[in-house]
């Protein structure tokens, strides 16, 4: 099929004919709108007849041609009587309903941007302490049992966050308990002291990175799950729904997932010191301390005290993990794109959360003494 | 081969899961029709226009475009079918992370080799042709649902489809923005030349727009009438299918 080309011919003072010929379709290319500008600036040309050669196809992209041209030519009016009946048809169609007028709202400049952006950490700050609030509301409602909270749903979620995720705390522990190892041992070496490896490996994983660890990987596993969880239940209108019934979304929704989370972080934390001092072992066996040795040393270098501060930070860091998951999930915009974005801002503030939380408590207990 | 027959559907039999939905189904779409598949809630609707579009695979029997079968086609036939086909869903299946123009611009981008003016050209027409003119830039969330609605036709169509199909077209419309739906599916099938197949319960939409069709029952779980809307109200023995088209009255 011949190349599409067209030939313009000044019929009277007031119109102009253009012959289109060839194959005007999606495979081919088409002469470009912008060179019929000339006409444009003729202010006598009032009417554009449009005429086909002995050679001619079309299909959508002539359409789109012919809009285009229309855009350029403006207030010309385009006779499309001598084209196929089906062209016309479609072209009065598209102009049926005249363009919107209705603006994107324009970007914002950057002062605009650093006002936005102080005034969400504002909104960021105020509504966290309002979910806090809430969060305290239907809990106190859930003790007097007067919320619609029911331990069946708390059990099911016990259950996926705790035993569900005990394969991979089961790997991370270890391996960090042997990370611990190496560390400490390759340092004590050089006084001669690997058998305080116990000591740093206990203390560490019972303190700290137990805890943290743990906190971790449930920001990732559950933090995430909650939020595209409520976030996917947003964009169906089910807490829409819930909240027409009068069950408020915190009491049915919020409160069984953070109680569940609340009960099996401490558990997890333990459960995490203890496969994370196994980790260590391995190590420190590979080095000729027996383990009889290394759990002995074990035993003198862990007081309750400190099993209880990486419990009690199992046990904040699950209230974060669970605040940080609900919310995100809970203002989720209605679209699949925001179920994807609530996610990653409930991983991220809760990793933030973590971190800001691991750096106070570690404060207060090194003033506390404990 | 008959010339005039755009789909065949012989000796068909669609399964879900383990569950039997309709078996047994035989019909013709002519080339440019209104082909309704009608039917009552739960009775396969969907899922036969699912089947005839591809997502899924028949458990028996076979669907002929031009005597072929897409699931025996190799896959560049099976490309070059798809490019004849357009599809619209229920709520319109937009992309939420793309604007409308580059929803649009998605066919064509991948299947044309269009540069991106002429992309943005055809972007502008298709979206004039669905009453969109002026929307390119908005996000699906920035818009109403029948909105939504319109803007998947308009990427159903980049492509000048020879077969579109629709699913629920006008469900969740008020009457107005339903009948003008119905109207511009009826021009486009017309001004195209393309064959429409289109699911829907909407018995206002069934009369108007109809040229012929089938109706499926979910109690015998097979069609129970073939043919035009108006005939089977004539004509069919089933009282079921009456029932139906006279909404019980």
């Amino acid at each position: 099929m011949n190349q599409a080309t067209l030939v313009t011919d000044k019929t009277a003072d007031d119109s102009v004919a253009i012959t289109l010929q060839g194959s005007w379709t999606i495979g081919n290319t088409v002469p470009d709108p912008g060179q019929l500008t000339a006409l444009a600036n003729v202010n006598s040309i009032t009417t554009v007849v449009f005429i086909t050669a002995e050679d001619f196809a079309w299909d959508s992209r002539l359409l789109a041609w012919l809009m285009a041209v229309q855009r350029q030519l403006g207030s010309c009016l385009f006779d499309l009587s001598a084209l196929p009946a089906e062209v016309g048809d479609l072209f009065r169609l598209a102009n049926t309903v005249p363009a919107s007028q209705v603006r994107v709202p324009g970007r914002p400049t950057l002062k605009q941007k650093c006002l936005a952006g102080i005034a969400r950490l504002g909104d960021e700050v105020l509504g966290l302490l309002a979910f806090i609030g809430d969060m305290f509301i239907a809990l106190g409602r859930w003790l007097i049992g007067k919320s619609t909270a029911r331990w069946s749903d708390i059990l099911t979620f016990c259950y996926q966050c705790g035993p569900s995720a005990l394969a991979i705390i089961t790997l991370q522990s270890v391996l960090v308990g042997m990370i611990l190892g190496y560390l400490g041992v390759v340092q004590l070496r050089q006084f001669g002291a690997e058998v305080y490896v116990s000591d740093l490996v206990g203390v560490g994983m019972v303190r700290e990175m137990g805890a943290l660890m743990t906190g971790v990987i449930m920001s990732g596993r559950t933090g995430a799950a909650y939020a595209a969880g409520l976030g996917t239940m947003q964009v169906n209108e089910e807490i829409d729904a819930l909240t027409t019934l009068g069950i408020p979304p915190m009491d049915n929704l919020v409160l069984p997932r953070t109680l569940a989370l609340l009960l099996t972080m401490p558990l997890l934390c333990l459960y995490s010191n203890i496969l994370g001092m196994v980790g260590g072992g391995f190590v420190a066996t590979s080095m000729d301390i027996t383990w009889l040795l290394y759990l002995h040393q074990l035993r003198d270098a862990i007081t309750v005290t400190d099993i209880a501060t990486g419990v009690f930070k199992g046990f904040v860091f699950a209230l974060l993990i669970a605040m940080a998951g609900c919310r995100a999930g809970l203002e989720c915009g209605r679209s699949s794109a925001a179920v994807g974005q609530a996610t990653t801002r409930a991983v991220v503030t809760a990793l933030i959360y973590l971190i800001i939380a691991d750096a106070g408590l570690n404060i207060l207990f090194f003033h506390l003494g404990v | 081969m008959n010339r005039d027959v755009a789909i065949d559907v012989r000796q068909l039999t669609l399964i879900y899961g383990s569950n039997l939905i309709q078996s047994d189904l035989n019909f013709q779409v002519r080339r440019g029709d209104v082909f309704v598949i009608m039917g009552g809630s739960g009775c396969g609707k969907s899922t036969l226009l699912k089947h005839m579009f591809g997502l899924y695979q028949p458990a028996a029997g076979e669907i002929l475009f031009d005597g072929h079968s897409y699931f025996t086609a190799s896959s560049v036939q099976q490309s070059a079918m798809r490019q004849r086909w357009g599809v619209t869903y229920q709520g319109g299946a937009l992309f939420s992370d793309k604007t409308l123009a580059e929803n649009v611009a998605m066919p064509l981008e991948e299947y044309t080799t269009l540069n991106r003016r002429d992309i943005a050209d055809m972007v502008c027409y298709k979206l004039a042709l669905v009453g969109l003119a002026g929307f390119e830039h908005f996000y699906p969330a920035q818009i109403s649902g029948g909105m939504c609605k319109r803007a998947g036709l308009a990427r159903a169509i980049a492509l000048d489809p020879d077969i579109l199909f629709f699913d629920e077209p006008s469900a969740g419309l008020d009457p107005l923005s339903a009948r003008r739906l119905d109207d511009l599916i009826l021009q486009l099938g017309h001004s195209t030349g393309a064959t429409v197949v289109i699911v829907t319960h909407e018995l206002a939409s069934i009369f108007a727009i109809g040229s012929n069709g089938v109706f499926l029952d979910a109690t015998t779980k097979t069609q129970l009438a073939t043919g035009s809307p108006r005939h089977m109200l004539d004509h069919s023995e089933h009282a079921r299918v009456k029932e139906f088209l006279t909404r019980g009255e």
